[in-house]
């Protein structure tokens, strides 16, 4: 048994707390996320730079080879950082799709340009009836000369303001065929993206897709298990967001601590009573079984363990309702200065109650724990 | 034992009952229903309707202009107000300092105050926290200083909820720093927010409104004439409106309109898919919450039935404003998890009158509910916060 990392994880993980503390503070943040784009050009291409897009990919792509483990090292930092930039639309959702199923073709149009920081790329998971069931789609594409029209609508689409390329899931021929991944390019005529930034500082979209035409090249991966494909990218995705949960927990944890030590109110610093003492215990305490549950599904998952959908589900579970707790409390013993906008553990909570549900929320979850 | 109220209580119930089915304004029932914000003006209109109907001072002394209601009357008012989702008025000016004025002040601070409270022709702010003095009140720093026929008010108050649309603020202030016991040294003052030396400078909350404020006070003139009763016992007048801001303090009636909507919407499909009923453990969150609240009603009842034999209030009106607060909180926490994806646009640009329908994200209010859940993380907090108010508990009730 060895939970610590090896150098190369610990260099990364180094490196983008480096990064965090010299370059992105948190006003730094909230001016990225109030930008024209909702987040910043120049961080995504220090990003490409560094080498830290390249992570979750194949060495043939130019990747690092990277395991769940490593993607868990950097989404745990960007969670600390709250870090803005479209680091999981782009690549383990939009990417972790084309790594698998583009060919050679698609992969030079379109994964090496997302991978060099060049193009920006979205998954259209969600539809709006679907509430979080990934293969409950009721988008359709029909066959049309050597291409294909598309119509159907998405939700949530996140990164799809500033994608030049959206993955569609379809189903192919019509609602009861097999699932198809699409790439649709957004200048596609029919397609129509409503997009909105989030409630955690994100950016995000609703799409319309109407007879929207695409050529026979942008369909992925045909003949493969393309809903397989879905769900296994979904699950890599959980296991990135509550890796980034866990470090927003973590900051949350600290803050508080810190807080309680600072404020002072009846001629003590708050952290004295005990009452506020155990309820920090307690924070801690949710904190370190949720990052349990985070190593446990990481290594589960990247060893390819039988219970990883498992292992998958109970830590979304976990961040959807302890992680919740912890956030709720982490507002509370910061009394009026937690509501405010101005101070940085309003947005760390705001983030951490999107992640709570993106993907399946704690019941949804538990839904699929209990069988 | 039984819990049905008397037939005169039951007519006076189906009276409210028509007065907001017939008489609550049309206009304001849309911008509700559409989830709009309502400003200044509406809340004004509304309780001028009130006012008008003889309703508005539910609380008073008919000698002031109130209702002289039972305490049934004013619990079945309330609930009734809330069933129907109209909104609550605005507590700074009737609930809060009007009683104050009519129970500590001067005959002349009476005829001029208490008219244009009961006529809403004034907006009252409450002037009490401050940046160093939260749930430790009695630590406030702002001084009023007498000079001549004034008193210098300087100091800065923290939190002071729609200070922005304020007439007037009143205030606690230490006019004396030699004291034994430091809520001894403190005042209530009544306070024109045209004064010069007075900064309001907005806070926004976590969910992006504008809904409270800071307020600085530079060498503020105060004529002694606004000084409320007497000088250093400020605290005990305060203490006095702190029992009013306890009335109706769960919440029952707002929660009870709230699960029900909750629970008959859970049976339509959602956005053309499965309704929320399919969802067990949504459905099992939802009842558990339906019984805590179903708890709380009947612990208020209980409260209601001690006051309306003439007895004070138990244990249990205590513990009213820590379960009504962790059960709203409970129905935003639910309410937000109904919509799923459709919680996080932050899109409040499209709860506005004209907004263009075709470009709505969402049914209705979906996206509202997490901008709800947020800012009413608030009500755990303000007016005592709940550690602050077991620690009450704690020690009068449990005598530890
Ligand atoms: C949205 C909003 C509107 C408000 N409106 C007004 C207004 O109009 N006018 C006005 O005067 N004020 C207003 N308030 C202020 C409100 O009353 C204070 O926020 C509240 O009293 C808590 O004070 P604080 O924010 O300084 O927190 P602190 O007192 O610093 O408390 C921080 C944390 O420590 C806990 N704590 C403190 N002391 C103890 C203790 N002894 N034992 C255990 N735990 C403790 C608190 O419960 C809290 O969790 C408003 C506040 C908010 C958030």
């Amino acid at each position: 048994m060895d939970f610590s990392l090896n150098d190369m994880q610990a260099m990364l993980g180094e490196s983008i707390d480096r990064f965090i503390a010299n370059e992105y503070d948190f006003e730094t943040r909230q001016a990225h996320a109030a930008s024209e784009r909702g987040f910043s050009p120049a961080v995504w291409q220090t990003f490409a730079e560094l080498g830290w897009t390249v992570v979750p990919f194949a060495e043939a792509d130019g990747g690092f080879d990277g395991t769940a483990v490593d993607l868990m090292v950097v989404m745990e930092r960007l969670g600390r950082g709250l870090v803005v930039e479209p680091y999981l639309p782009n690549l383990v959702l939009a990417g972790g799709v084309l790594k698998r199923t583009a060919t050679d073709a698609q992969r030079a149009r379109w994964l090496q340009p997302l991978i060099g920081g060049e193009r920006h790329a979205a998954l259209a998971f969600a539809e709006p009836h679907a509430r979080y069931g990934i293969g409950d789609i009721r988008t359709v594409a029909r066959a049309d000369g050597d291409g294909w029209r598309i119509s159907g609508d998405k939700t949530y689409v996140l990164n799809a303001r500033n994608a030049h390329d959206i993955v569609v899931p379809a189903r192919v021929g019509d609602p009861s065929g097999d699932v198809g991944l699409f790439v649709v390019e957004r200048a596609a005529t029919g397609l129509e993206i409503l997009d909105y930034p989030t409630v955690d500082g994100l950016q995000a979209a609703d799409l319309r897709l109407r007879d929207v035409a695409v050529g026979a090249d942008a369909r992925l991966g045909a003949g493969d298990d393309a809903l397989s494909v879905l769900e296994t990218v979904v699950d890599e995705a959980i296991l990135a967001v509550c890796a980034e949960a866990v470090g927003i927990l973590q900051v949350l944890v600290d803050k508080t601590v810190d807080y309680s030590k600072n404020r002072v109110q009846f001629g003590v610093p708050i952290g004295s009573f005990q009452a506020l003492q155990h309820r920090m215990v307690d924070m801690l305490t949710g904190l370190e079984q949720t990052r349990s549950l985070l190593w446990w599904a990481t290594m589960t998952y990247a060893e390819g363990g039988d219970d990883a959908k498992r292992a998958v589900s109970a830590v979304k579970y976990q961040v959807g309702t302890t992680g919740r707790r912890i956030a709720e409390e982490a507002v509370q013993l910061h009394g009026g200065m937690g509501v405010t906008w101005e101070l940085d553990v309003a947005h760390y909570f705001k983030r951490l109650i999107a992640i709570g549900r993106v993907f399946g929320d704690a019941d949804w979850h538990l839904d699929k724990l209990a069988g | 034992m039984h819990v049905s109220f008397s037939p005169r209580d039951e007519a006076f119930r189906d009276e409210v009952r028509a007065f907001f089915a017939s008489e609550f304004p049309s206009e304001l029932r849309q911008k509700i229903d559409r989830g709009i914000p309502l400003e200044r003006d509406d809340y004004i209109g509304y309780q001028k309707l009130l006012h008008a109907r003889g309703w508005f001072a539910a609380d008073w002394p008919v000698e002031y202009g109130g209702t002289g209601w039972t305490p049934v009357q004013k619990y079945i008012y309330a609930s009734e107000m809330a069933a129907a989702e109209a909104p609550d008025v605005v507590a700074f000016g009737v609930k809060m300092v009007g009683p104050v004025i009519y129970t500590f002040g001067s005959d002349e601070q009476k005829k001029r105050f208490l008219p244009d409270i009961l006529e809403s022709n004034v907006w009252w702010c409450q002037g009490y926290s401050e940046p160093g003095a939260g749930s430790d009140l009695a630590s406030l720093k702002t001084r009023a200083d007498l000079d001549g026929d004034a008193y210098v008010l300087n100091g800065t108050k923290t939190w002071t909820t729609l200070a922005q649309y304020a007439d007037w603020i009143f205030v606690l202030a230490r006019t004396n720093t030699d004291v034994a016991r430091r809520q001894e040294g403190i005042s209530f003052l009544l306070v024109d927010m045209q004064t010069p030396g007075i900064t309001v400078r907005p806070i926004i909350t976590l969910d992006g409104e504008h809904e409270v404020n800071e307020v600085h006070f530079e060498d503020v003139r105060v004529p002694v004439g606004n000084l409320v009763g007497e000088e250093g016992k400020g605290w005990t007048y305060g203490k006095v409106l702190l029992q009013h801001e306890r009335t109706n303090l769960a919440g029952v009636g707002r929660s009870k309109a709230r699960l029900r909507k909750l629970r008959n919407r859970c049976t339509e499909p959602v956005h053309g898919g499965q309704p929320l009923a399919s969802d067990r453990n949504f459905m099992r969150r939802l009842a558990a919450t339906e019984v805590e609240l179903k708890a709380l009603e009947f612990t208020e009842l209980r409260t209601l039935a001690a006051v309306a034999a003439g007895k004070a209030p138990g244990p249990e009106s205590s513990i009213l404003k820590i379960k009504g607060t962790e059960v709203s909180q409970a129905i935003d926490a639910l309410t937000m998890d109904a919509a799923g994806y459709y919680a996080l646009p932050f899109v409040p640009g499209q709860y506005v009158d004209g907004f263009d329908e075709s470009q709505f994200i969402g049914d209705g209010k979906e996206a509202l509910t997490s901008l709800h859940y947020f800012n009413n993380r608030k009500a755990s907090i303000y007016g005592g916060s709940n550690e602050i108010q077991k620690n009450i508990v704690a020690k009068h009730v449990l005598g530890l």
